[in-house]
C-alpha cells in the first residue's frame, strides 16, 4: 500500500458479519505462535479504544449528522472487536491471558520505543517497557504458585521472565505521572500513530484486570490484580498525556483510523497463521473504508486537508519477533529511573509525593512482593527445583 | 471462614420469596415461549465442533537416537504421541495437584476451630508424595528424549479441569470440608488416570516405566482411600453437630 487515501477500502455498507461469522474457531493455545495471540490481544485494545474514543465524542458532539456518522462506524469497530477478542480460547486461564496480555505491553513497547522518533517519547516507552516487564515476572510467579503453570507455555521463549523496576515501586502520585505531549503541527505521524497504539494497549490491559481480578477466589490473586491495574491506570494516564489535547475531534477521530489502519498492515504483514492474516487482511479494508470515510467528514467539516494530519504512506512496521535484547539494554540501564512531574530523574530524586503515596499503599503488605518472595523462573516451574 | 454447614440467610431458592416468586411464576406459565425447542443449541454445538480444529499437537515424538542415548527404549508405534500426550498430562496434574495440597495445608493449619489440624501431617506427607511423582512423571519424559517443559493437549487440558478445584480449595469462605470434596475429585482423577498411563506404559513397551507408576498408583490410591474416609467423616460430623 503505497498511499493511505489512494486506497479506498470497503464501504461501510459492504462490511457485513454475522454471528457466526463473528464467533469464529479460537487460535491453538499451543500450536499458533505467541506473536499471533500478540497480535490478535493488541488489534483487540486497538478495536476496544476505537469505540472507546468514538464514544467519548458523541458525549461531547452537538451535532446529530455527526453523532449518527459516529454511531455507524463504532458499530462496525464493535462488530471487529468481538470478532477478533473471541479468537482466544476458553482454554487460556485468566493468568496465561494475563501473560499475553503483559507479552504484548513488553514486545510491542520495545519495539516502538526503538522506532519512535522523538527522543522524550521514546524514553516514556523505555519508562513503561520496565514496569510492564516487572509485571511479567509478578504474574508468572503467580502462574506458578498458583496453578502450578509455566508462563514460559505462553511466552514460547521469546520474552524474558525477570524482575523489573518493582511492581511496588511503581505507584506514583498522579502529579508524577502526567507527561509532556507532543506538538500536533511538529509532531512527526509515526509519533501519533505510536501513542495511541500504546495507549490502547494500556488501557485494554487495565479495563482487562478491573473485570478479571476478582474472578480469582485466591486473595493473593485478588490483590496482586488489584495492585497492578492500578500500575496499568498509571500508564493509561501517562499515554494520554503525550498526545496534544489542541488536536479537534475529527482530527483525532482521523488518527485513530489511520491507527487501525497502520495496525491491521503491520498484522497482515507478518502473521504466520493464513486464516488469522485473511482476518488482518479483511479487516486492513474495512478500516481503509473506515479512514476515507472520516476523511470525507474532515474535509466538510473543518475545511481542511487530511493530508495535514495524515501521512501521504505508512510509516516503518512495529516488528513483531523477540526485542530481547534491547529489553536487556534498558533493564540493565534505566530500570532505577524515577519520575518527578513529567520528567524522568535517578531515584534518589523522585517526587515526594510519589513516595508518600506508595508507602501508604503498600502499609500493610505488597502483594507483587509477596506473591514473588525467592521466585527465580525455572522451565517446566520452580517445583522442578524443588523435585531435584 | 465458615465453619460448617450452618442455616442462615440463603436467598436463592423461592421459598424465600413467597410472594415475589408466585408472581413471577404466574407471568411465567403465562408468557409465551421462543419457538421452537432446545434442539437449536445441539445444533449450533454440532456444527462447532464439526468445523473444530484439536486442541493442540503433541511435542514431536523422541528421536530414537535421543532416547537410546538416554538409555531407555525408544518409542514405536502410532500411540508413541498419545504416550507423551498423556505423560505430559501426568506431569502438569502432579505438579498442579502439588500446589492443591499446600493450599489445602494453609486452609487446614487456619481453620478456626482446628477441624482442619487433624489432616496436616498426612496432607505434607501426600504433597511431598505428588512432588515425587512429578519428579518421576519428569524423568520418565526426558528417558523417552521428550520435553518435560511442553504444555501437551491433555495438559492444557487438564488444567481447564482442575482450574475449578483450585478455586475452591483458595478461596477463604469455603470449609475444610468444602476444600477436602474438592482434594477428593482431583484423587479421583488421579487415580483413574495412573490406570491408564500404566496400561499404556505396558502397550508402549516400556515395562520398568509401568513398574514405577505402578508404585505411584499405590501411594495414589492411599491418598484417595483417606481423603474418601476424612471427607465422610466431616460430613458425617457436621451433620451431627447440627443435630446437637
Amino acid at each position: 500500500m503505497t498511499s493511505l487515501l489512494q486506497t479506498k477500502g470497503a464501504s461501510l455498507e459492504r462490511q457485513k458479519f454475522t454471528w457466526r461469522d463473528m464467533v469464529q474457531q479460537p487460535i491453538s493455545k499451543l500450536d499458533d505462535d505467541a506473536y499471533t495471540r500478540i497480535m490478535v490481544i493488541l488489534m483487540n485494545g486497538i478495536e476496544m479504544e476505537a469505540i472507546r474514543f468514538q464514544h467519548a465524542f458523541a458525549r461531547m458532539c452537538p451535532d446529530p449528522e455527526l453523532r449518527l456518522h459516529l454511531a455507524k462506524v463504532r458499530r462496525k469497530e464493535a462488530h471487529q472487536q468481538v470478532m477478533i477478542n473471541w479468537l482466544i480460547g476458553a482454554d487460556h486461564s485468566t493468568l496465561e491471558t494475563t501473560i499475553g496480555y503483559e507479552q504484548v505491553a513488553i514486545e510491542v513497547t520495545a519495539s516502538i520505543a526503538q522506532n519512535e522518533p522523538d527522543p522524550y517519547l521514546a524514553s516514556v516507552y523505555r519508562y513503561g517497557l520496565l514496569e510492564d516487564f516487572d509485571h511479567m515476572y509478578r504474574y508468572s510467579a503467580l502462574m506458578d504458585r498458583l496453578e502450578g503453570k509455566d508462563a514460559n507455555n505462553i511466552l514460547q521463549s521469546y520474552t524474558d521472565i525477570l524482575p523489573g523496576r518493582p511492581t511496588a515501586q511503581e505507584h506514583r502520585d498522579p502529579a508524577d505521572e502526567l507527561r509532556r505531549h507532543y506538538d500536533r503541527k511538529k509532531a512527526q505521524p509515526l509519533s501519533k500513530l505510536n501513542a495511541l497504539t500504546i495507549m490502547a494497549g494500556e488501557q485494554q490491559t487495565q479495563n482487562f484486570y478491573q473485570n478479571v481480578g476478582p474472578t480469582y477466589a485466591d486473595p493473593v490473586a485478588r490483590q496482586l490484580y488489584a495492585e497492578i491495574a492500578h500500575i496499568e491506570e498509571q500508564h493509561v494516564t501517562q499515554y494520554e498525556s503525550i498526545i496534544d489535547p489542541n488536536e479537534t475531534w475529527l482530527e483525532k477521530w482521523l488518527l485513530h483510523e489511520a491507527a487501525e489502519v497502520y495496525n491491521y498492515h503491520c498484522c497482515a504483514a507478518q502473521e504466520p497463521n493464513p486464516r488469522i492474516r485473511a482476518i488482518w487482511e479483511r479487516f486492513l479494508d474495512y478500516e481503509l473504508g473506515h479512514l476515507n470515510y472520516v476523511a470525507e467528514l474532515f474535509k466538510t467539516h473543518e475545511k481542511r486537508d487530511p493530508l495535514e494530519v495524515l501521512p501521504e504512506a505508512l510509516p516503518d512496521p512495529i516488528n513483531y519477533s523477540s526485542q530481547r535484547d534491547f529489553v536487556r539494554k534498558v533493564l540493565a540501564e534505566e530500570v532505577d529511573l524515577r519520575a518527578k512531574g513529567a520528567e524522568f530523574v535517578p531515584k534518589a530524586e523522585e517526587g515526594k509525593a510519589s513516595q508518600a503515596y506508595r508507602k501508604q499503599l503498600n502499609s500493610e503488605g505488597s502483594p507483587s512482593e509477596t506473591v514473588s518472595a525467592g521466585y527465580q523462573w525455572t522451565p517446566g516451574t520452580e517445583l522442578m527445583r524443588k523435585a531435584a | 471462614m465458615q465453619k460448617a454447614t450452618e442455616t442462615g440467610g440463603n436467598r436463592t431458592g423461592m421459598q424465600t420469596s413467597p410472594a415475589d416468586a408466585a408472581k413471577m411464576l404466574k407471568e411465567a406459565k403465562g408468557a409465551k415461549p421462543t419457538p421452537g425447542d432446545d434442539s437449536g443449541i445441539i445444533e449450533l454445538r454440532t456444527a462447532y465442533i464439526e468445523d473444530s480444529g484439536p486442541v493442540g499437537s503433541v511435542p514431536p515424538p523422541a528421536s530414537a537416537k535421543g532416547a537410546v542415548k538416554a538409555g531407555a527404549k525408544a518409542l514405536t508405534g502410532k500411540f508413541a504421541g498419545v504416550f507423551i500426550d498423556r505423560l505430559g498430562e501426568r506431569l502438569a496434574f502432579e505438579r498442579a495437584g502439588t500446589r492443591l495440597y499446600q493450599a489445602m495445608i494453609t486452609k487446614c493449619k487456619a481453620a478456626g476451630d482446628g477441624e482442619g489440624k487433624q489432616y496436616v501431617k498426612e496432607l505434607e506427607h501426600f504433597c511431598d508424595e505428588e512432588l515425587s511423582h512429578f519428579r518421576l512423571v519428569g524423568e520418565c519424559i526426558e528417558q523417552l528424549g521428550g520435553d518435560p517443559t511442553a504444555q501437551t493437549p491433555s495438559a492444557d487440558v487438564a488444567g481447564m479441569e482442575g482450574a475449578g478445584l483450585m478455586q475452591v480449595v483458595t478461596d477463604p469462605m469455603t470449609s475444610v470440608t468444602q476444600s477436602l470434596h474438592a482434594i477428593l475429585v482431583a484423587e479421583l482423577a488421579d487415580n483413574a488416570a495412573w490406570d491408564e498411563l500404566i496400561a499404556l506404559a505396558k502397550e508402549m513397551g516400556q515395562d520398568d516405566m509401568a513398574s514405577r507408576f505402578t508404585e505411584a498408583q499405590q501411594r495414589e490410591r492411599e491418598h484417595l482411600d483417606k481423603v474418601r474416609a476424612w471427607h465422610q467423616e466431616a460430613t458425617l460430623s457436621e451433620s451431627r453437630l447440627m443435630k446437637a
